[in-house]
C-alpha cells in the first residue's frame, strides 16, 4: 500500500519495530533474464559491508522462462539457513505476483516493476507495495534488447541500495572489479543502479525500517558455493584424473575442477597438462575410468548426483572387493528417481552407505558448508588411498550450488597426500612372493602394488572370489578371510575417520544428532529452543562408519532427535543399525519438501515434543 | 579350485628374446577353459605376439569383462597386471588406466556378448576416443560362460545347440568399428596362428584404439552342425582378403618380402605393416568400399579376414587432452596446486 504522494504508509506490524541487519530479501525472477549477476552484486555488496549474508537460488529445472528464485538471509547473528520467512520481496515475475506477494511477512515489503501499474490487485494491508517503474527507465536509457532486459535487474539493486542504505562506494567497487576491462559495462551498470537509486530516493522515505549498517562480522571469510570448494580440495589434493556424465546439482564440481587445472597445471611454454578429465558416456563409464585411473595409481575422482549413483552401484562394489581407492562425490538432489532434480534433500545416506550388492558398506563424509567441502574433498582421497576403498562424500544442492559465507580455506604447505600402502619397485624385488589382499598389519589393510612399477607385483585384480594373493578362488575359507579382513579394514577406518562436531551444555538429556547441510538450521533451533527454557545438546555426524564419539553421544542422552532432509528417516535408520541406540530413543525430525530446512521446521516440532513429554 | 601355478620347466635351450625372456616367461596360469576352446587358441597368440614383440611384461596391462573369454588374461604374462572388471564396462577402465599411465601397453580381452550387448556402449566410445589400445574380441556368437545363450553377434538362421533358431540380424563389430572412425579394424580366426599373430603384433604397436574381432568357437555350446560360428564353418567359409605381416621398426621390408604385391603402412614408432591383397576387389584404406567388400560378403556367408581398416597417425586420447609425457601419478605434488600462498590469492575473488 503506498500513501497518495507516493511514500510508504507506516504498517502497523513494521512500524513496531525497525530491524536493522536481520531480514530476507528475495528476489522473484524469471529463469534466463540474467538475473544472476545481480543478485550476486546485491550480496557482494551487503558482505563487503561486513554483514553476514547466506543466498539461495531456488530454480526450476529448466534454461529459459520460468520462475525463479534468489534468497537472501541478512542476519547479524550469522545464522545460515532460511528463516522461514520473507520481509522484502522484489517481484521481477508478473507470473508469480500473488504467491510472491501471500508469502511476505506481515509488516513486509513488496517492490515490483510498477512499468505496468499494479497497485489496485496488490492489495494487503499488512505490506507495503512499493511500485518502480524499472523496465520503463532502461528502456528509456538502454537501446539494446538484452541490455534492457539485463539492466531492470541491475536497476532494483539500485532501488535496494536506496531503500536498505547499502554503501554505493562498495557497489561502485564491485563493479569495477567484475568488469576490470570492460569500461562500458562498468558505466552501463552504474547507470542502471542509479535509476533504481534515484528513483527510489524520490519517492520513498529511505530507508526503509528495515534496513543495513556496516559490520565487521565477515572479516576473514569469503562467500563461496559448495561445488567450487569441492574442486578446490580435489585440485589440492592432487587428483589428475576426473571422470564425469553431467548432472545437476554436481556439474559446477568438475566445471570448476576443470578451470582450476587450466589456471594451475598447465605448462605456460609446452601447454602440456598435469591432468585428464573425461566426460563419459554415462555414468558406469564415469566411475569404470576413475577405477581404472586410481586402480593405475592416479587420484581420481567422479562427482554425481543420486542417479549416478545408482548407475555406478555394480563398480563400487568392484572397488570395494578389490580394493581400489575411488573417490566419488554425490551432490545429493530430490528423489526417488528424477524427482526435482534442482531441489535439495539428503536422500542418498543409505543408497551410499551400502552401495552395490553383496556385503559393502562405505566410508562416507558429509561435509556441512563449502569450507568443510574443501577439507573433506582433501581427506576423501587420504582416507580412500589409506583404506584402498571407495570415499564418498555427500554433499547436497543446498551447499553444493549456493553461496555460502565461510571462514577463509587456510592450507598447510607441508601436506603431503597419504598414499597409504604402496609398494614401491625396490620393495617389490625384494618380495618374490607378494600377496595382494594378505593382513600383513592386522590392520586389515593390505599392500598393494601399481601397475609398471615391478613385475613382482603383478596380479589380476578380479572381482570374482579371490585368495590372500589375488588369485581366483571358489574355497570358502579363502573367500571369507579376506571378506572378514574387508570388515576388519572398515573397523580400523572407523577410527580413523572425521570427528563428529559434539556441542554440549550442562547436563541436558535430551540432544539432536543431526548431518550435513542441517547444521545451519539445528544451531538456530538450539538457540530458539533455549529460548524458551529447553537446552539440547548437539551431535553432527561428519562420517560414516560412526565413531565411538557417536555411540557415547547416544549413551549419554536419553532421547535424541534425529534432524535430517529425507523422508524416510535414513540417518535415524542408519543409527539404529549401526550403534547401540534403541528405537524408542531417536525420534525423527524429517524435512523433505526440496526446500532447505530452516531452524522453523525444527523448533515446532521439538517444541511440541517436548512440551508433551513435560505434560505427561 | 583355487588357483593353477603350471610346473616351473626351465628349458635353457628355449629361445629367447632381447630381454632375455622366453616364450615361457610370457605365459600365466594353467587355463580352465573347455579343451578345444577358441579361446586358448588365442592366448597362445598372445604368448607368442608379446614375446615377438619383446614387450616389458610389467609395463603391459591386462584388461577384461567378463564371460569365458573375459578369464584369459590370467592365462597370459603372469607378470603383466590386470583388471578382470565388471561385465561390458572393461573398455571404461581402461580408459582410466590409459588416462593416469600413458606408458603402459593396455590390452583388453573381451567376448561378443560382454563387447556388443552389455558393453556396446562402452566399446562404441573407446573407439570414439581412439583410446590407444588393442582390444580382442573373442567372438563365438554365444554367451559361454552362461551356457549358450545366443549373442548379438550370431547369425541369422544360426541355430543354437538347443534347437532354436535365431532370426535377429547380428552386430557384425567390423563392420560397425569402420562405421564409429576406429582407426585399426581387423578379423581373424582363432584357428589361424600365421594370421593372428602378426595382426596382434600390430593392434598392439598401433597408436590409437585397434579393434581385433577373432572367431574362437565355443566346442561346448556352438561348434555343431547349423552352427556358423563352429570350426567346420569358418574353416569351409574362410576368406582371408588381405594378408598383414608386422615389420619391427630396424628391419627391411624387402627381406620379409621378395614376392607379391606389398603395401607398407608405417606406424608411429617406425614399426610397418606389410599388406597383401588376396582380393582384388580390397582396399582397407577406403571406409565405405571396406564396408561394401564386407556386406557383400556376409551375404555369400564369407568370413573375410585380415586387416580391414587401417588409418594410422590419428590423435589418441592423450594427444587431444596435451597431456604431459609420463604416468600422472608420479607428476611431482608440487606442480598440481599453487600451495598456501595461492590459496589466498585464489579466494580474492570470493571476497
Ligand atoms: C551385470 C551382469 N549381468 C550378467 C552377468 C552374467 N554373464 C556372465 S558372462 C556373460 C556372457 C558372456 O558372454 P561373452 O562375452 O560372449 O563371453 P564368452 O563366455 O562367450 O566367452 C553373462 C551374461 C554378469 N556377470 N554380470
Ligand atoms: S563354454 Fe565355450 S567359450 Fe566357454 S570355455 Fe567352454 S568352449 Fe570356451
Ligand atoms: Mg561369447
Amino acid at each position: 500500500m503506498t500513501s497518495d504522494n507516493g511514500m510508504p504508509a507506516p504498517s502497523d506490524a513494521a512500524a513496531a519495530a525497525s530491524r536493522v541487519n536481520d531480514f530476507v530479501i528475495k528476489i522473484a525472477n524469471v529463469n534466463g533474464t540474467g538475473s544472476a549477476s545481480a543478485n550476486g552484486l546485491l550480496m557482494k555488496s551487503l558482505f563487503r559491508m561486513g554483514i553476514p549474508v547466506t543466498g539461495k537460488n531456488f530454480f526450476p529445472s529448466n534454461i529459459q522462462g520460468l520462475p525463479t528464485w534468489y534468497e537472501i538471509r541478512v542476519s547479524r547473528d550469522g545464522y545460515r539457513c532460511r528463516s522461514g520467512q520473507v520481509d522484502i520481496m522484489v517481484a521481477m515475475n508478473n507470473e508469480t505476483y500473488a504467491d510472491d506477494l501471500a508469502e511476505v511477512a506481515p509488516g513486509g515489503f513488496f517492490l515490483y516493476d510498477a512499468t505496468w501499474p499494479r497497485d489496485s490487485q496488490l492489495s494487503r494491508k499488512d505490506v507495503t507495495i512499493i511500485g518502480i517503474p524499472l523496465a520503463g527507465m532502461c528502456n528509456e536509457h538502454f537501446d539494446q534488447a538484452r541490455s534492457r532486459i539485463l539492466m531492470k535487474n541491475v536497476a532494483y539493486v539500485g532501488a535496494l541500495a536506496a531503500l536498505l542504505d547499502i554503501d554505493m562506494a562498495i557497489i561502485r567497487q564491485l563493479l569495477n572489479e567484475t568488469f576490470a576491462s570492460k569500461a562500458h559495462l562498468v558505466d552501463a551498470n552504474q547507470a542502471a543502479i542509479d535509476l533504481g537509486f534515484q528513483y527510489a530516493q524520490e519517492h520513498f522515505s529511505c530507508p526503509l525500517p528495515l534496513r543495513l549498517e556496516a559490520m565487521d562480522k565477515t572479516a576473514g571469510h569469503i562467500m563461496i558455493d559448495g561445488n567450487t570448494a569441492a574442486a578446490m580440495g580435489c585440485l589440492y589434493a592432487g587428483a589428475t584424473v576426473g571422470a564425469w556424465y553431467p548432472i545437476t546439482p554436481s556439474t559446477s564440481l568438475m566445471d570448476a575442477f576443470k578451470s582450476l587445472c587450466e589456471r594451475y597445471r598447465v605448462d605456460p611454454d609446452s601447454g602440456e597438462r598435469r591432468f585428464c578429465i573425461v566426460q563419459a558416456e554415462d555414468e558406469l563409464a564415469a566411475v569404470g575410468m576413475v577405477v581404472g585411473a586410481a586402480w593405475a595409481g592416479a587420484r581420481a575422482f567422479t562427482p554425481t548426483s543420486g542417479p549416478g549413483i545408482s548407475l555406478m552401484s555394480e563398480f563400487i562394489g568392484f572397488a570395494y572387493y578389490t580394493e581400489v581407492p575411488i573417490v566419488l562425490v554425490d551432490v545429493q538432489r530430490v528423489g526417488p528417481s528424477t524427482g526435482m532434480p534442482t531441489r535439495t534433500q539428503q536422500c542418498d545416506i543409505l543408497s551410499c552407505a551400502f552401495a552395490s550388492h553383496g556385503d559393502t558398506r562405505h566410508i562416507l563424509l558429509f561435509p556441512a558448508d563449502p569450507h568443510e567441502c574443501f577439507e573433506l574433498a582433501v581427506a576423501a582421497f587420504d582416507l580412500a588411498e589409506r583404506f584402498q576403498t571407495p570415499v564418498m562424500m555427500l554433499t547436497d544442492l543446498d551447499i553444493g550450488m549456493n553461496d555460502w559465507m565461510v571462514p577463509e580455506l587456510t592450507w598447510d604447505d607441508s601436506y603431503l597426500p597419504d598414499r597409504g600402502k604402496v609398494l614401491t619397485a625396490e620393495e617389490l624385488a625384494e618380495m618374490p612372493d607378494f600377496h595382494r589382499y594378505a593382513d600383513v598389519d592386522g590392520d586389515g589393510v593390505p599392500w598393494r602394488s601399481l601397475p609398471g612399477v615391478h613385475p613382482n607385483g603383478a596380479y589380476f585384480l578380479r572381482g570374482s572370489g579371490h585368495t590372500e594373493r589375488g588369485t581366483y578362488t571358489e574355497n570358502s575359507e579363502e573367500y571369507q578371510r579376506v571378506l572378514d579382513r574387508l570388515e576388519r579394514k572398515f573397523e580400523t577406518a572407523r577410527h580413523a575417520l572425521p570427528a563428529p562436531v559434539v556441542e554440549t551444555s550442562a547436563d541436558a538429556q535430551v540432544g539432536i544428532i543431526s548431518i550435513g547441510s542441517c547444521d545451519g538450521a539445528v544451531r538456530e533451533a538450539r538457540d530458539l529452543l533455549a529460548g524458551r527454557g529447553y537446552a539440547l545438546n548437539y551431535l553432527r555426524v561428519k562420517a560414516f562408519p560412526f565413531s565411538d564419539e557417536v555411540e557415547a553421544f547416544i549413551a549419554g542422552h536419553r532421547r535424541i532427535f534425529v534432524v535430517e532432509q529425507n523422508r524416510d528417516g535414513q540417518l535415524r535408520r542408519l543409527l539404529l543399525m549401526e550403534t547401540q541406540a534403541t528405537r524408542q530413543q531417536l525420534n525423527s525430525i524429517r524435512h523433505y519438501n526440496g526446500m532447505p530446512i530452516s531452524a522453523r521446521d525444527i523448533v515446532e516440532d521439538i517444541g511440541r515434543a517436548l512440551s508433551q513429554e513435560a505434560a505427561a | 579350485m583355487s588357483f593353477i601355478r603350471k610346473p616351473t620347466v626351465t628349458n635353457s635351450r628355449l629361445p629367447k628374446n632381447s630381454l632375455g625372456l622366453t616364450r615361457r616367461d610370457y605365459e600365466g596360469g594353467m587355463s580352465t577353459l573347455c579343451a578345444g576352446c577358441g579361446h586358448d587358441s588365442i592366448t597362445a597368440a598372445l604368448i607368442q605376439a608379446a614375446w615377438e614383440l619383446e614387450l616389458v611384461p610389467h609395463q603391459v596391462v591386462k584388461l577384461s569383462g567378463i564371460g569365458c573369454s573375459s578369464k584369459t588374461p590370467a592365462y597370459f604374462m603372469s607378470q603383466a597386471h590386470g583388471v578382470n572388471s565388471v561385465h561390458g564396462r572393461m573398455p571404461s577402465v581402461a580408459t582410466g588406466a590409459g588416462a593416469a599411465n600413458r606408458d603402459l601397453v593396455c590390452l583388453g580381452v573381451s567376448g561378443d556378448g560382454d563387447s556388443l550387448s552389455i558393453g556396446f556402449g562402452q566399446l562404441a566410445h573407446a573407439m570414439r576416443r581412439n583410446l590407444n589400445m588393442a582390444y580382442v574380441i573373442e567372438n563365438n556368437g554365444v554367451y559361454g560362460l552362461t551356457k549358450g545363450q545366443f549373442s548379438a553377434s550370431a547369425d541369422v538362421g544360426s541355430r543354437a545347440k538347443r534347437g532354436e533358431t535365431n532370426v535377429q540380424p547380428p552386430i557384425d563389430p567390423v563392420v560397425t568399428a569402420i562405421a564409429l572412425g576406429c582407426t585399426f579394424v581387423a578379423r581373424s580366426f582363432s584357428g589361424d596362428k600365421q594370421q593372428l599373430v602378426p595382426l596382434l603384433k600390430a593392434a598392439i604397436r598401433h597408436r590409437g584404439f585397434a579393434l581385433l574381432d577373432v572367431l574362437s568357437p565355443c566346442v561346448t555350446f556352438n561348434d555343431h552342425e547349423d552352427s556358423t560360428k563352429s570350426y567346420a564353418y569358418t574353416r569351409r567359409y574362410y576368406h582371408p582378403a588381405i594378408h598383414a605381416d608386422f615389420v619391427p621398426p630396424a628391419q627391411d621390408i624387402k627381406a620379409a618380402y621378395d614376392h607379391g604385391e606389398a603395401m607398407p603402412v608405417e606406424l608411429h614408432d617406425g614399426s610397418r605393416i606389410v599388406l597383401r591383397k588376396v582380393d582384388e576387389g580390397f582396399d582397407p584404406s577406403d571406409r565405405a568400399r571396406t564396408i561394401g567388400f564386407l556386406q557383400d560378403a556376409a551375404k555369400r556367408g564369407e568370413v573375410v579376414t585380415g586387416l580391414m581398416y587401417i588409418q594410422p597417425g590419428q590423435d589418441d586420447l592423450h594427444d587431444v587432452n596435451h597431456t604431459v609425457p609420463g604416468p600422472l601419478h608420479s607428476q611431482p605434488y608440487d606442480g598440481l596446486h599453487p600451495g598456501a600462498e595461492g590459496l589466498r590469492e585464489l579466494q580474492q575473488r570470493y571476497r
